[in-house]
């Protein structure tokens, strides 16, 4: 059969695919919104950059390197389309936006590798300028040299925060303290889970003892309870053992872990399923990649977080996967092997989900006039008032109702927060009150690019 | 409007410092930016917003800084809007960052 593979994603899975098929005889279109490989996590800074590999991407730099090796390799063999945004998709093709001039790209077979963004549960004074994701804080190290503040908190919980403020205090930047939600108890119970994968842990533990070392303060147990500032953040607060604390300063990273990018699946028709690990809807898979639509392949952390490493080898399994279904000859062994790597992982997920848990009382606690939506600026107090005047008990009748999750960014950014208030203020498991639908255009388009479009 | 000077600069470089500069203008006041940066840093390492809110009024200066969250839009003189996290600065562009106050 003839095959027209599309990869969505130039990250670590997108890479590995990419590399998989080519090595199977199959020349892949390759899709990415960025205007380098490497994804987020490897992402590559613009060119004329200097700082070395080892500098930019720590104990990663050998992998980084070795999924930009990859995908440079193989540039000939594929058809690279960076800077490439895929807005839509429907009936075996996908809608496309380059530089303003709009296109369709026809596919049999699709690899979604779409990645994740940062889960944000907001506080009082969020919206304030200086108030970054943590994974802001790090494009703006490595992608473009730049600190957040000269005085930077970093908060809210999960691996990432330990290893942010890592980086931006070996940069020379001036990190304040390190705010995180979860206790030191929650750290010393993941640790039989995470023994499985002991060179993650012993980083993960570094990063800490490091910050300590360097005589960076690190609390732990806290509340989040608001940033204060006029036209930008001042100081960070938080409460403790009953106390409440506060700390200057002029740039604020924060997340709590991180959110799959889900909405090309969804708009698929692709079968979602309540996962109670990641506390949120995910497209269904096999151990192999394969979605609940025939053809549609999904890989990485756009599927489910589970770390870069991972995501590599979900992107190779998730190719021959596809090269198997295409009727192409694969090696067994090395599917299997893969599939047992990624069920190690997903044991290393349960213990860092114990190390760094969702802070469960989140919802309960935001006060009325916490912002959830900073497109739409809609707040929490909205958002309960609606539920008790209408008895809305689902996502997207709460949207329908209040605009949360209408605005520019499509609920990327609140849905997580939003669904949390909506669930507490109709005394629901989170699990009970749905999950936003995707819609098309996935990301706001220019008036332009439609105009030409018609013409 | 508050002068740029005033509110200062939310971020600061840390490395990468030898890059050929790059003029531009932000809200009629002619600056310098590198090369390679993207919008958002040519503004943010000379100013501490890139728009206001259209409803509360409240200045903004991006989110996620990798194209998600949509917060980072900001105007060109010509009226064009630019996410400014994706789209690199480019010698003599004319940005503004828009009035104080809802519009």
């Amino acid at each position: 059969m003839s095959v027209r593979a599309v990869i969505v994603g130039a990250g670590p899975a997108g890479v590995r695919a990419a590399q998989t098929l080519v090595a199977h005889g199959v020349r892949p279109v390759v899709v990415d919104e960025a205007l380098r490989w490497g994804g987020q996590i490897y992402r590559q800074p613009p060119p004329g950059f200097t700082r070395a590999k080892k500098t930019l991407y720590g104990f990663e730099a050998g992998r980084a390197d070795a999924v930009h090796s990859a995908m440079a390799g193989i540039l000939d063999k594929i058809d690279y389309r960076p800077d490439t945004l895929v807005w839509s998709a429907e009936g075996s093709q996908l809608d496309l936006l380059r530089q303003g001039e709009m296109s369709t790209l026809p596919y049999s077979h699709l690899i979604v590798a779409t990645g994740a963004t940062d889960r944000v549960l907001p506080f009082p004074g969020w919206t304030l300028p200086g108030i970054y994701t943590l994974g802001a804080a790090q494009v703006a190290l490595k992608f473009q040299g730049c600190a957040i503040g000269s005085r930077v908190v970093f908060a809210g919980t999960g691996p990432l925060l330990y290893l942010i403020a890592y980086q931006y205090a070996k940069a020379g930047a001036n990190v304040a303290a390190v705010l995180d939600t979860a206790s030191f108890a929650d750290k010393a119970a993941a640790v039989p889970a995470m023994l499985g994968q002991p060179a993650l842990f012993a980083k993960g533990l570094y990063y800490l003892g490091w910050l300590r070392l360097h005589g960076i303060a690190v609390h732990q147990s806290v509340e989040l309870t608001r940033a204060n500032g006029g036209d930008r953040v001042q100081a960070m607060h938080w409460r403790k053992a009953g106390r409440d604390h506060h700390i200057d300063c002029d740039g604020v990273g924060f997340g709590y872990a991180l959110r799959p990018e889900t909405q090309l699946p969804d708009l698929l028709g692709c079968r979602f399923r309540y996962d109670k690990l990641q506390r949120g809807a995910l497209p269904e898979r096999d151990v192999a990649g394969r979605s609940s639509v025939a053809g549609v392949y999904l890989a990485g952390d756009g599927a489910g977080i589970m770390g870069a490493d991972a995501a590599e080898w979900a992107g190779e399994r998730a190719a021959l996967a596809l090269l198997a279904d295409a009727g192409k000859t694969v090696d067994a062994a090395r599917a299997a092997s893969l599939e047992k790597r990624l069920a190690g992982v997903a044991s290393f997920r349960q213990g860092l989900e114990r190390a760094f848990p969702f802070p469960a009382g989140w919802a309960s606690a935001a006060p009325d006039e916490l912002v959830i939506c900073r497109c739409e600026e809609i707040t929490a107090g909205e958002l309960r008032r609606c539920v008790a005047d209408t008895g809305a008990r689902e996502m997207n009748r709460l949207k329908a109702l209040t605009r949360v999750g209408m605005g520019r960014c499509q609920g990327r950014t609140c849905g997580v927060a939003a669904a949390e208030i909506l669930a507490q203020a109709c005394a629901a498991q989170p699990d009970a009150v749905g999950r936003l639908r995707g819609q098309s255009p996935i990301k706001p388009l220019p008036f332009s690019a439609m105009k030409r479009e018609a013409s | 409007m508050k002068s740029m000077t005033e509110s200062g600069a939310l971020l600061h470089r840390v490395a990468e410092s030898g890059r050929r500069p790059v003029s531009f203008v932000l809200n009629g006041q002619a600056l310098t930016a590198m090369a390679g940066d993207t919008v958002l840093t040519a503004v943010l390492t000379h100013s501490a917003q890139l728009r206001f809110s259209e409803f509360s009024g409240e200045p903004r200066a991006g989110f996620c800084m990798m194209g998600a969250c949509q917060d980072c839009w900001v105007a060109t003189e010509s009226g064009q809007r630019l996410r400014a996290c994706g789209t690199f600065i480019e010698e003599g562009m004319r940005l503004v960052t828009g009035a104080e106050g809802p519009v």
